[in-house]
Formats: C-alpha cells, structure tokens, sequence
C-alpha cells in the first residue's frame, strides 16, 4: 500500500507537470495569443505595449515564463490577462454551481443507470430490455447542448415551467435553486444513463454466466440474493471505475456544454469563456484543476477495486 | 433472441468429436462467418446500417440536390426572393427578419435560414463536413492508437513507457476540454507543424483535433489486450519460427483484437459526429461559413423563438445518423463477440 501510494502520487505530479507544460505551449504558441494586448488594450501606444511587455517578463526565455506562471498557479495569486481577476477566487466561485449540477447529476445517473441495467439485464431479450436498449441507445445519441437548447426554448419560453437558466445558490433559495437545476441535470444525466446501463447489462451477463453463480443458486439461494449478493456485487465493479472517472472529468470542468447551455457560471463556463478569449493564466489554473481531479479520482478507483475485488492488487 | 443459447454452442474453440481432421475446412466455421451469420439475423441493426446508408448517400447527392431541386448552393444568400407555400408566394425571409419555415415545395423544403439560404442544401452539404470529419477522424484515432497501442503492448520496456505515459497525459485532460481548447487555438492560428501548413478555417483542424483526444481511448484497450496475448502460446509459437516482430505483430496479434477494433471504430464514428457538433456549437470547430450540423445548430440556437427549424433539423440529422451508427455498433459487438467490452464516450 505505501509502495502504491508512493509510485501513484509520483505518476500523478508527472502527468499534472506534463499536461501544464502542454497546455501553456498550446496557447503561449498561437498568434492573436499575445497576452500583452490583453493586458494594456489593443489601442494602447506601442511605448506602453513595450513597456508592459518587459514590466511583466514576457520578453523572457520561454522556460521562465513558464516558470513563473506556475508559481504564481501553486501560491495562489494568478490573475486574467484580459480583466486581471484573479484566477483561484473565479474558480472557487464556479465550484458551488457546477458541483451542485453534477452531485445531483450523478445520483440521479447512477439510480437510473443502475436500475435500467438491472432490469435489461434480468429481462434480457424480453420485452423490458428491449424498451430500455431502444432508449438508452437514443440517450447515448442526443447532442445534449441541443436537448437542451430545445427544453429551455419549449419548456421556459413556450410554457413558464422553469426559470430560463442560471444559477442560484442552494443556501440563497432552496425551490429556486432546484428549479434552476432540474434541466440541466435532466441534460447532464441522459448520456451517462445510456451508457452506464447498456454496460452494466453486459457485465450482468457476464457474471450470470459464472460458475459461482450456479454454485449460489444450486445451493439453494433465492434468486434476489443471488442477484444481489453474486451478480450485482461483481458486474457494480466496473460501473464504479467508470463513475469514478467520469464525475472527475465533469466536476473538474467537463460538464462545459450544459453549463453553457443553462448559463449556470460554474468551473466550465468559465473554461469554456476563457478559452474563448485566448486568456492563457485561467486556462492553466482550471485545466490544471480538473486535470488534477481526474487523476486523484482514478488512484481513488483504483484503491476501491482492489478493495472490491481481492484479486486485485495494488500494483502502481 | 430465443436462439441464441443454440447459436453459442457452435463454438469454433469447442473441439467437436464428429468433425474429422481432414474435414474441418468445410464443417468449422471460422469465427468471421460465424459472426456475419449472427449479424444477418439482427435485422434491427442492419435496418439501422441501411438508414445511415441512406444518409450517407443523401449527403453525397448534395450537390445534385442543390443543382437540381433546391435550384440554390449552399452559401447562397436570398433576401429578397418568394417562394411558395401552400398556393402563395410568401417571403423567403420577412422585412422584420423571419425565415419561412419548411413546406412542401423543390425549393425550401425545410425553410430558410436568416440570410435567406436554403436549410435543406446547407443540412446536406453541412452532413458532407460532419461525416467527413466523424470518418476521417476515427480512421485517424485506429491507426494510431492501434500501432502505438501494439508497439507498446508487444516491444514492452522503453517504447511502452513511453507510450503509456502519453497515453496517460492525454487521458487525464477532460477530453472536451482539451479538445476546445486544441480547437480554438488552432481554428485562429491555423497549424503549422514542419512541413504540414493548415489553414484556421479548414476542416482538418477538427478532424486532427477530435482524431487526436481519442487516441488513449482505443490505444489503452488494445495495449491491455495485446500485453495478454503475446504471453500466449501462438506468439511463442511464432517467435520460436522466427518470425519478424512486424509480422508477429500485424499478422499473427493484429486479428485476434481486428474485433474490438472494428466495433470502436463504429461507435468512434458516432461519436465523433456529437464531438464535432459540440465543438462548433462552442466555436472551436467547423468555422463558419463552412456548414456542418455542429455549425448548424449554433447558429440555430439563437433564433430558437423566431425560426426553431433552423436547430431542429440540424439536431435530429444528427440524431438519426448518430443513433444509426450506435445501434448498428451494438449488434456488430453481439455479432463479434457477445463478451466484448469497451469504454467509449
């Protein structure tokens, strides 16, 4: 376990270290990137220009900059070219709205992620499944920033059901931060439904087929604790590997299309705005962020499956 | 699927008692046939495979369409034109700035667009962009993720290190996120890349971009699966003949993983055809005034509350084609191999 943790956390700065020096020479690299035009204002004089151009080193080697930019990143006080707010406040700001969309996102995916693979699976080639197979196909196919364009449009303009996006925190108003999330998590939810129950039928499938699971029944074993304590305990392995991914990559930011879709200003949007502008210190701090998340959650899935299954090991 | 318990017990692995040796040529059925006698009985899926067909060439005829029936090219502006709409010439775009909506007619079928373009022309030419870039990126993600993924999975030590670690990088960006962000710096820069020059507004920008993010997504699998096949017996085998490297590895551990590829390689389509949307709904992919159904959208998006057809038929052009290729990608993997598993977003 020390000799896991050690290696994993070692991987894990490697990775965070490679993926901020990717991402600071994607957009120190492109034309139009100039950080100094953002920063004086693009009718500025060229004396200023220069000027701001030495005050803030830009007329530095690469490496520096680098450097530099990642110090200001680690201690905090990184700030926006374009409107110098700094860049660790505007991250903790967005954090309320996106994690409220995707906590409640992900119980309501894994409920019925979870429930339709179960059914599916139990009813395999019988009607049920079929049903659920049709629209958990349909699910994995949406454009989801189309549904919900079109559920705003239809269900806010033409009939008042729910407010027309944004966000309000849970503290501020509780009904009307429900209001305002139930969309989105309605939209955040379908494509993870699809998925999770189309996988969770196969590896139900799967574990139905094993011998110890023709042991349990043999035995005697009434066929709700074969299905729960056999079946589902081994084909759940997968779908929480799966999970624990997935709700990295979208509180750390990846939830980008319903956020922008719903104007809810959390982590996404904000990296979905900044790199719209080209505006390189937030883009570092939030990719670095969810890239940071995403992997502290994979080293957590991997401690759980070694916890879940025995026969795995730990092995970095 | 009341005969699938049957289906299965023709298992080529299965040594059968009443097929002689010098018979197996004829009796045995390769897994290959097997698996197109299975996929022939899903008549669900290749209903579906005939409706991306359809698709497909619809999108191919466009400009047949554009020249012979709607009469208008895509980018062709008309303000100021009528057409018909049951029995009366009415305005193709209104003086407050209404498109028409669809209607039965050669010209507008499916209505307007802002500026008086025909949305019918510019859904087929945008399905010429999108399919172009959902194929040529998922050609571009199988054959690297395939080589890398063999090279690292076969030669093991340095070259897999090496392999996995970019493998692992790319996987821990949020994958949207990365693709965004590839995909505005490029769309405004343009790549320029040694002796490769591309354009900022062309197609290949998305392409490359969506190809590229994908790659752990494939790489790592067939990595996994080809580290556990070189242990078997057959590699041995084949090593001890003293075949090549290439060889063992294209011609003997190539076809026992051909069938997860070809699967990925389906639903990377579809999936490819979402991303490519999403990333031109936040502009950073297919640039405007290039059509695609991504682009499409967006611009429909805004004028939801005047002209919703404007994103509806963007938006279920994509529904069907996508939906299309995943049902088909199913009943392919049940054909293939009912055991197969992917992760695929």
């Amino acid at each position: 376990m020390a000799r896991f943790a050690v290696r994993r956390i070692a991987n894990m700065i490697f990775v965070l270290f490679a993926i901020s020096v990717l991402t600071f020479l994607i957009f120190y690299k492109i034309p139009g990137g100039d950080p100094v035009l953002r920063i004086s204002g693009r009718t500025a004089e060229p004396a200023v220009r220069e000027q701001v151009r030495e005050d803030f080193g830009f007329n530095d080697p690469v490496y520096v900059q680098y450097a530099r930019m990642m110090q200001k990143t680690l201690n905090g006080s990184l700030e926006s070219y374009s409107n110098r707010v700094n860049v660790r406040e505007e991250l903790i700001r967005g954090i309320p709205a996106t994690a409220s969309l995707v906590i409640g996102a992900a119980i309501i995916w894994l409920f019925f992620g979870i429930l339709f693979g179960v059914l599916s699976a139990v009813y395999a080639g019988r009607f049920p499944d079929r049903v659920i197979t049709i629209v958990a196909l349909i699910g994995i196919s949406l454009p989801i920033f189309w549904v919900g364009a079109l559920l705003l449009y239809y269900l806010t303009y033409k009939v008042s059901l729910f407010p027309a996006g944004g966000y309000v925190p849970l503290t501020e108003d509780p009904a009307s931060w429900l209001s305002h999330l139930i969309l989105p998590w309605f939209c955040l939810s379908i494509l993870f439904i699809g998925f999770y129950s189309r996988l969770l039928r196969s590896n139900m499938l799967d574990v139905m087929n094993e011998d110890y699971v023709r042991t349990a029944r043999a035995k005697g074993l009434s066929e709700r604790r074969v299905l729960l304590g056999h079946v589902m305990r081994n084909a759940l392995i997968p779908i929480v590997t799966l999970f624990g991914l997935d709700f990295g990559a979208a509180i750390g930011g990846g939830a980008i299309l319903t956020e922008s879709v719903f104007g809810l200003q959390g982590v996404g949007q904000y990296v979905a705005e900044s790199i719209g502008s080209l505006d390189l210190p937030p883009i570092l701090g939030t990719t670095l962020y969810a890239a940071f998340l995403i992997v502290l959650l994979s080293a957590i899935v991997d401690i759980v499956y070694a916890r879940l299954d025995p026969r795995v090991r730990l092995t970095a | 699927m009341p005969d699938a318990s049957a289906e299965y017990s023709i298992d080529p692995a299965q040594p059968a008692e009443e097929i002689g040796p010098q018979e197996v040529g004829t009796a045995g059925m390769g897994p290959w046939r097997l698996a197109m006698r299975r996929l022939r009985r899903n008549k669900v899926a290749l209903a579906f495979l005939a409706l991306f067909f359809v698709i497909v060439g619809a999108c191919m005829a466009a400009p047949l369409y554009s020249k012979y029936v709607a009469d208008i090219g895509p980018n062709k502006n008309n303000l100021t034109g009528k057409v018909e709409r049951g029995g009366k010439q009415v305005d193709i775009v209104t003086p407050d700035g209404t498109p028409v909506g669809p209607g039965l007619s050669n010209r507008y079928l499916l209505g307007a667009d802002a500026n008086g373009r025909d949305v019918a022309v510019r859904l087929l030419y945008g399905g010429r962009n999108s399919l172009f870039i959902g194929f040529t990126a998922a050609l571009i993600t199988t054959l690297f993720a395939v080589s890398l993924g063999l090279m690292a999975g076969y030669s093991r030590g340095v070259p897999d290190t090496l392999i996995r670690s970019t493998f692992d990088i790319l996987w821990s960006f949020p994958v949207l996120l990365f693709a965004i962000a590839l995909g505005t710096a490029l769309a405004i820069g343009g790549l320029n890349l040694g002796p490769i020059h591309i354009e900022g507004g062309s197609l290949w920008i998305p392409t490359l971009v969506i190809g590229l993010v994908y790659i752990p997504y494939l790489g790592r699998p067939v990595r996994g699966q080809v580290l556990a096949l070189r242990e078997r017996e057959f590699v041995q085998a084949a090593e001890a003949q003293g075949m090549g490297t290439l060889r063992i590895m294209f011609g003997e551990i190539l076809p026992n993983i051909a069938s997860t590829i070809l699967v990925f390689s389906t639903l990377i389509i579809a999936n490819n055809i979402l991303t490519e949307a999403a990333l031109s709904f936040l502009g950073a992919g297919v640039q405007p005034p290039n059509p695609s159904w991504g682009t499409l959208i967006a611009q429909g998006v805004d004028r939801l509350v005047t002209a919703p057809h404007l994103a509806i038929v963007p938006g279920i052009a994509i529904v069907l084609t996508v939906l299309s290729l995943n049902v088909f990608g199913d009943g392919l993997r049940d054909a293939l191999d009912p055991r197969a598993k992917l992760r695929l977003r």
